[in-house]
């Protein structure tokens, strides 16, 4: 790889389990790829992401423009500066539709989350998240896998190997589990018994987020779970269709956050709002409030740097959010 | 007698229209905040919908003020409104809260019940002063929706962005401290004028969405985490069938007079869903269609977790929005929802109809006609 006076993207996704980085080239490629674990400490992912970029970029490349995505998009804007923070449901569009043109639907399963979206003639359509349950996500397999002292990279193997498939009860997180030991306890092999599993998450997903839906080719599925191949499998048997695993598949968000702060900057004039990549080695801190002027009773979010106020959300009537103006797009 | 109502969006201000003219205190709960849906969480069976458990923590908030009556109305069909009323009555009696509940209910063929009722309320029978106020209410509840659906048009073409919403909260501030259905109507013109000086940029056609489902999910902000809020600011110019003054005229007063009821969602639901199945399945299915026909870009169905009759429609509004190709977007709501999923998801719809629209115009389609 080669690194010249460059100009670049930054797309960022700050998601529950993961935090991801992506840089992209002004041809829409990826020059970089960071997948770090959020560990419950957003602030501190991303310092540690940016530091990563800092210290391979460093002063030879110029960012060009920063997109933020994922459930702590809006954070995440305010520490290095976004120029446009999106939600994850467009952004996993936008890059799916980047690296397989003619894609019709995406499959997606994160950590905390997920979700299925129906593309029509190159724009989305419909799409569902998960409602109520984790069961059918990353953190679940995650979880199992720790359970059985099973490496989560090695997992979807086990289930490869199985011969006779074992009926695990998929609808809820916890009675997934007891019947996992259930069945672990009448002599079941582990092979059968997460090949069970996997069966069984692909299952909820479809009867869950992809009813009434028509599942037609193109399929893409990204997100974490992608890795694992015994997922993959069962969704093209249940499916009974070719499933594509994109190259970029764990950084979806990322990138596509990326693309589309690429897509801003081209379109507009205006230069990037992006701090530099020493803005997340500042001290962060983070509090909440609970205003009691209305009976709303907002919990309202402070970001604070240095004893100065950066940003404020969460209130309902803008008397926190006002006093820190930022002339950028918060919301959409 | 002090006498308290439980909260649906702007409801409470047709309820102390009615009780200020009927000439007894009222005590309006403090508005449905988290504290009331924790009061109500916790008395309330866990797998009931989400209404009643806020209805619950509106009674025990304005016990604590001091009220001994709850004043709520009925239902009747397979919905559990029906049971509200008793349910409401019990759980209070099991936690030791003294409160009486009359239920303004439709007659059903027992018209004494009904007068008794009435009479308990009004503390005497003086038919004249009954019909007044009946009506009084009726004009105070549709001036009310109409302020309503003025914000949906104004909120999202203004051009000082947050104009509409400080009229508006004030108009709601202000409500509380006036005084009968006089005071009230004059307020409510008052803001009307307001709304109509807020400068608007005349020539946005904004994206409009229709909001259906279960009624009291739909009507109460706080329930829906202030939907209609949320989509004018984004630009969305919403509308929503099923009011208030819709349900008291269409529910309560047609139920008695004998006039002809505003049947056209039923018609339109009608070749999916032939027949009423409880709550508002037939509403949210037939509006859905006809917002589809008057080319609104999108639809947003919201209703409370378990809720049987809207799960029904759920299923079947993917054949609406095949056979229309309009966008439907089902959020459901329990006291565990969260709001930044909750968020995502309206955040999504909108930049998914934003991109629809575009690629009907680039196509040169019909919507390049749609006014």
């Amino acid at each position: 790889m080669k690194l010249g006076k460059m100009s670049l993207y930054l797309g960022v996704d700050v998601g529950s389990v993961s935090t991801n980085l992506v840089v992209i080239n002004g041809e829409s490629e990826v020059v970089d790829k960071l997948y770090l674990r959020t560990s419950g400490q957003p602030i501190n992912a991303l310092r540690t992401g940016m530091k990563m970029l800092s210290s391979k970029f460093g002063q030879n490349t110029v960012i060009r423009g920063v997109g933020t995505t994922g459930s702590g998009r809006q954070l995440a804007s305010v520490i290095i500066g976004a120029d446009i923070v999106k939600n994850e449901i467009t952004t996993h569009a936008v890059a799916a539709q980047m690296l397989v043109p003619d894609v019709k639907t995406i499959l997606e399963i994160g950590g905390q989350d997920s979700k299925i979206i129906i593309l029509k003639n190159g724009v989305v359509y419909d799409f569902a998240m998960n409602t109520v349950c984790a069961a059918g996500t990353g953190s679940f397999l995650d979880r199992q896998a720790a359970r059985l002292e099973i490496a989560i990279e090695d997992f979807g193997a086990y289930a490869l190997k199985s011969n006779s498939p074992v009926r695990i009860a998929g609808r809820c997180a916890v009675f997934a589990e007891s019947d996992m030991i259930h069945k672990q306890q009448t002599g079941h092999s582990t092979e059968d018994i997460i090949n069970g599993l996997c069966e069984a998450l692909v299952r909820n997903y479809i009867n869950n987020l992809a009813k009434g839906k028509d599942l037609e080719d193109t399929i893409v599925f990204q997100g974490g779970v992608a890795a694992n191949v015994g997922i993959v499998a069962a969704f093209e048997r249940a499916l009974g269709k070719k499933i594509i695993i994109p190259k970029y598949y764990d950084v979806m968000g990322a990138y596509g956050a990326a693309l589309i702060a690429k897509e801003k900057i081209e379109k507009s004039s205006q230069g990037s709002n992006f701090y530099g990549f020493g803005a997340a080695e500042n001290e962060y801190k983070a509090r909440s409030i609970e205003c009691n002027d209305c009976s709303n009773l907002c919990e309202v979010i402070e970001i604070t740097s240095n004893n100065e106020v950066l940003a404020r959300w969460g209130d309902r009537c803008g008397k926190w959010s006002s006093v820190v103006k930022k002339d950028k797009e918060i919301v959409g | 007698m002090k006498i308290t109502f439980p909260h649906m969006g702007n409801t409470f201000i047709s309820a102390k229209a009615l009780l200020d003219d009927i000439g007894v205190e009222c005590i309006i709960p403090p508005y449905n905040n988290k504290k009331t849906l924790e009061i109500g969480t916790k008395h309330a069976p866990e797998m009931v919908c989400l209404p009643l458990k806020i209805n619950l923590g509106n009674y025990i908030q304005a016990h604590e003020l001091g009220a001994d009556t709850i004043l709520i109305t009925g239902g009747r069909g397979p919905c559990r409104f029906g049971y509200y009323c008793e349910m409401s009555k019990e759980i209070l009696a099991d936690a030791s809260y003294n409160m009486e509940v009359i239920t303004l209910d439709g007659p059903n063929g027992n018209m004494k019940e009904f007068l008794e009722r009435i009479k308990k309320l009004a503390g005497g029978f003086n038919v004249y002063k009954i019909l007044k106020v009946i009506k009084n209410t009726t004009i105070v509840s549709k001036r009310v929706d109409e302020i309503e659906k003025l914000t949906y048009k104004i909120r999202p073409r203004e051009l000082i962005k947050g104009s509409t919403d400080k009229v508006y909260k004030t108009m709601l501030n202000k409500v509380r401290k006036v005084n009968g259905s006089r005071e009230i109507l004059q307020l409510l013109s008052e803001t009307k004028k307001q709304l109509m000086e807020i400068e608007i940029d005349k020539e946005l056609i904004p994206l409009k969405v229709g909001i259906v489902g279960e009624i009291y999910t739909t009507i109460d902000p706080f329930a829906n985490f202030h939907i209609d809020f949320i989509l004018g600011n984004m630009g969305v110019e919403v509308d929503r069938a099923v009011t208030v003054s819709g349900w008291i005229i269409e529910h309560m007063l047609k139920n008695i007079l004998p006039t002809k009821k505003d049947l056209r969602y039923r018609q339109a639901a009608e070749p999916y869903l032939g027949r009423m199945i409880g709550g508002h399945a037939q509403e949210t299915l037939g509006n859905t269609v006809l917002y589809a026909k008057n080319g609104f870009d999108g639809v947003v169905q919201i209703y409370p977790l378990t809720c049987m009759p809207e799960i029904v429609a759920q299923s079947i509004l993917p054949s609406i929005e095949r056979d229309y190709d309009i966008s439907i977007l089902t959020l459901i709501i329990d006291e565990m929802t969260g709001e930044a999923g909750y968020m995502t998801r309206i955040e999504a719809f909108v930049d998914l109809l934003n991109k629809r629209r575009e690629r009907f115009e680039v196509g040169k389609n019909v919507a390049l006609f749609r006014s």
